[in-house]
């Protein structure tokens, strides 16, 4: 098992006409990622080719999910229009299906547009948003897998690390030092460096937590708001697998936006020094550098022997 | 983006929120002119800049550092003392809490009537992260540092979560206001200022409208005295008259070209510029170099798809910076190949005959291509496996940081 997505889950791609969006859905065929077409309103009926075969684009989600019975989809929508996409998906999902996972790649959508779409879907139970401004979700398959998003597959293999982070780079960072130890992963989750987005740290450690697959979890924070801090003492009380974290922002200074429109230490809160502390106080394993993760890590599964 | 109380007081007007009769001048003249036509004969005399504790700044003169008056924002009594303080403040820099110690230079000037104050409150709308939605703060200690409330006394700030199905409702805004102490017209005036207020929010795409102090007058009348007013950056594309309110001068040079360019860059204290792709990677990898014993010399994240001719600008942005003594180059390759990275830095290197040291730590898509294409070149690179190997190596070089 892993979480939310499964090796084999059908994808669509909201956006796939676009230039984002082809070159990504391009990759995720690459990868053996089941797609099953994508949405493009006002380009329905064309098609699109990906990896020399010809993919089905729908007007509407609706539309899209009633042929298909996808279980994902991912948003490449530019972001005047990408709130909107996702409560198309969310609002589909939840009439034809009941469930679905919606994964919005697009950085730069205005925060009240979000606090619009993020109530939208928390009002359908059974659709989970990640992101957006996000790598995307992938669960690394024996052969191919479930890529969903932007980050590069071929440094993932199948494993029983579950990463969750809120940076891009970082994430794949954290994959790299998983494999200089030999582990693979279960499911990596970006989360997003907005301030308001979907998924967040807590649900994806209980979702890690009740996985069978997944023996230890990497948690990844950075500067800005205190959901990193929230998400340790839900886990001191309800994770009992290892955990090892890290969180970005240390040297930043008070008061400016580090790329993230998240990242911003402000009235002197959100700082890496008070979530490491959080972390620390949870019993999380913390490496200071991120290419000590690999090390930390494998220092917490010894302590379990599962090393 | 901030913009100035003279902007937003404006942008209050229009939105039904009562503010003062207020003249935005340049010059002593029409600051004088500006007195004499609001008819008030109190009047108060404000520095426009984008920091807060203006009123508990000092101003000093811009190349003498000499002191010229205490206080950026005064209360004149005459024409005579707005002609004083204008000519103080105009042309000077402004020290404040928040300016740090170099301060910011005033060339923007609110004069102001004056009213009838009974009472003065604090009053935020914020999107708060926690609860994703908007969210109102209200507090009876006006004109206090809001911060120091929280701190010592948070029981004194009310606090109003909107629900973005719903909007503001109106026992919410009642609730506000008796927790305030408020009654009767003046109860009725704050909830009427509350709606105009949350709809400005909403429609203007704010990130954060702090009005401190909002008073009541004798007359059970609500006025915003203060406003500081952010725009949250990413609804730009519907808000074209931003352009119009954004001042140049309050944002750093730099950071405004590396924005036009697709970097996101931001400048540090220290002597070691970085070059990454990634928000999270860029903030880890300063980190990295303050855990060996080096200092960032600055915060910058080329983006996922960064081309050759993005790197040299980076490059040319990071240089510009004379305390750089060394460079260290950190690509996660994802999207982004290494073998481009790789040309890209030969290319950026040769175009700005780089003289300082330069660490380029590669990882990802086309990795092994990337390194044999740094190898391979005559320039004076030095290549490293991961981070900490790249932070070591480069706090190495220039000999072992500050």
């Amino acid at each position: 098992m892993s979480i939310w997505i499964e090796e084999d889950a059908k994808v669509l791609v909201q956006g796939i006409t676009g230039k984002q969006g082809m070159f990504h859905a391009d990759k995720m065929v690459e990868y053996g990622t089941n797609i099953v077409g994508g949405c493009t309103p006002g380009k329905g009926g064309q098609t699109v080719e990906l990896q020399g075969k010809a993919f089905p684009v729908w007007d509407s989600m609706s539309e899209a999910i009633e042929v298909t019975d996808a279980d994902a989809t991912v948003i490449y929508v530019p972001p005047p229009f990408a709130a909107e996409a996702i409560m198309e998906a969310a609002d589909a999902f939840d009439f034809i299906k009941g469930e679905g996972v919606i994964v919005c790649i697009t950085e730069g959508i205005p925060t009240l547009d979000m606090v619009k779409a993020v109530a939208y879907v928390e009002n359908r139970p059974g659709v989970r948003l990640i992101g957006p401004n996000c790598p995307g979700i992938i669960t690394p398959g024996e052969t191919g897998g479930a890529k969903i998003g932007i980050m590069p597959g071929h440094i993932h293999a199948k494993g029983r690390i579950g990463i969750v982070s809120k940076s891009g780079t970082l994430t794949y960072e954290a994959v790299a030092q998983t494999m200089s130890i030999d582990e693979g992963q279960s499911t990596c989750i970006g989360i997003g460096g907005d301030p308001v987005n979907g998924t967040g740290f807590i649900e994806c450690l209980a979702a890690f937590e009740a996985d069978s697959q997944t023996k230890a979890i990497i948690m990844i924070g950075e500067i800005g708001g205190n959901a990193e801090q929230e998400a340790a003492v839900w886990a001191a009380e309800n994770v009992t697998k290892p955990i090892v974290g890290f969180v970005a922002g240390a040297t930043a200074p008070p008061g400016k936006r580090m790329g993230h429109a998240g990242a911003i230490i402000s009235g002197g809160k959100g700082t890496a020094e008070e979530k490491f502390e959080a972390f620390r106080a949870a019993g999380i394993a913390c490496a200071m550098d991120p290419s000590e993760l690999g090390a930390v890590l494998l220092e917490s599964l010894k302590a379990v022997g599962l090393r | 983006m901030n913009i100035h109380e003279y902007q937003g007081k404006t942008l209050l007007r229009e939105n039904n929120v009562t503010v003062l009769e207020g003249v935005h001048c340049t010059n002593v003249e029409q600051a004088l002119a500006a007195y004499d036509s609001l008819g008030s004969k109190i009047v108060a005399v404000k520095s426009q800049i984008h920091a807060g504790g203006r009123g508990k700044g000092t101003l000093y003169h811009p190349e003498t550092r000499e002191h010229v008056m205490d206080g950026g924002v005064k209360i004149a009594f005459s024409r005579a003392e707005v002609e004083n303080y204008a000519t103080k403040i105009l042309g000077n820099i402004l020290v404040t809490i928040q300016t740090g110690d170099e301060g910011k230079l005033v060339t923007n000037l609110y004069i102001e009537a004056g009213c009838d104050i009974a009472h003065e409150y604090y009053l935020a709308l914020l999107v708060d992260r926690d609860n994703k939605s908007v969210l109102i703060m209200a507090s009876t200690e006006g004109g206090m540092n809001i911060e120091d409330v929280a701190h010592n006394t948070p029981e004194l700030i009310h606090k109003v979560v909107v629900d973005p199905n719903a909007g503001l409702l109106g026992f919410q805004k009642r609730d506000l206001g008796m927790a305030l102490g408020l009654s009767g017209m003046a109860l009725r005036s704050f909830g009427k200022m509350l709606s105009s207020m949350y709809a400005m929010f909403i429609t203007e795409d704010c990130a954060m409208v702090e009005i401190n102090p909002l008073v009541l007058t004798g007359a059970d009348e609500i006025v915003a005295l203060d406003s500081k007013i952010s725009f949250d950056e990413n609804a730009e594309f519907r808000h074209k008259k931003w352009d119009d309110l954004r001042d140049l001068s309050e944002e750093e040079d730099v950071e405004i070209r590396a924005k036009e360019t697709g970097l996101s860059y931001v400048k540090l204290d220290g002597n070691i510029g970085c070059l990454v792709n990634g928000a999270g990677l860029a903030m880890a990898t300063m980190d990295v170099i303050k855990l060996y014993g080096g200092e960032p010399a600055n915060f910058l994240d080329v983006g996922g798809g960064a081309d050759e001719e993005q790197v040299k600008t980076a490059f040319s942005i990071i240089l510009e910076d004379p305390n750089v003594k060394g460079v260290l180059v950190n690509i996660f390759g994802g999207i982004m190949r290494c073998d481009i990275i790789a040309r890209g830095v030969i290319a950026a290197t040769e175009a700005l005959s780089l003289e300082v040291p330069l660490v380029v730590r590669l990882a990802g898509t086309n990795v092994d291509e990337g390194k044999k294409i740094l190898a391979a070149s005559t320039l004076n690179i030095h290549a490293a496996d991961d981070l900490a190997e790249g932070a070591q190596k480069i706090v190495a070089l220039i000999g072992g940081g500050q």
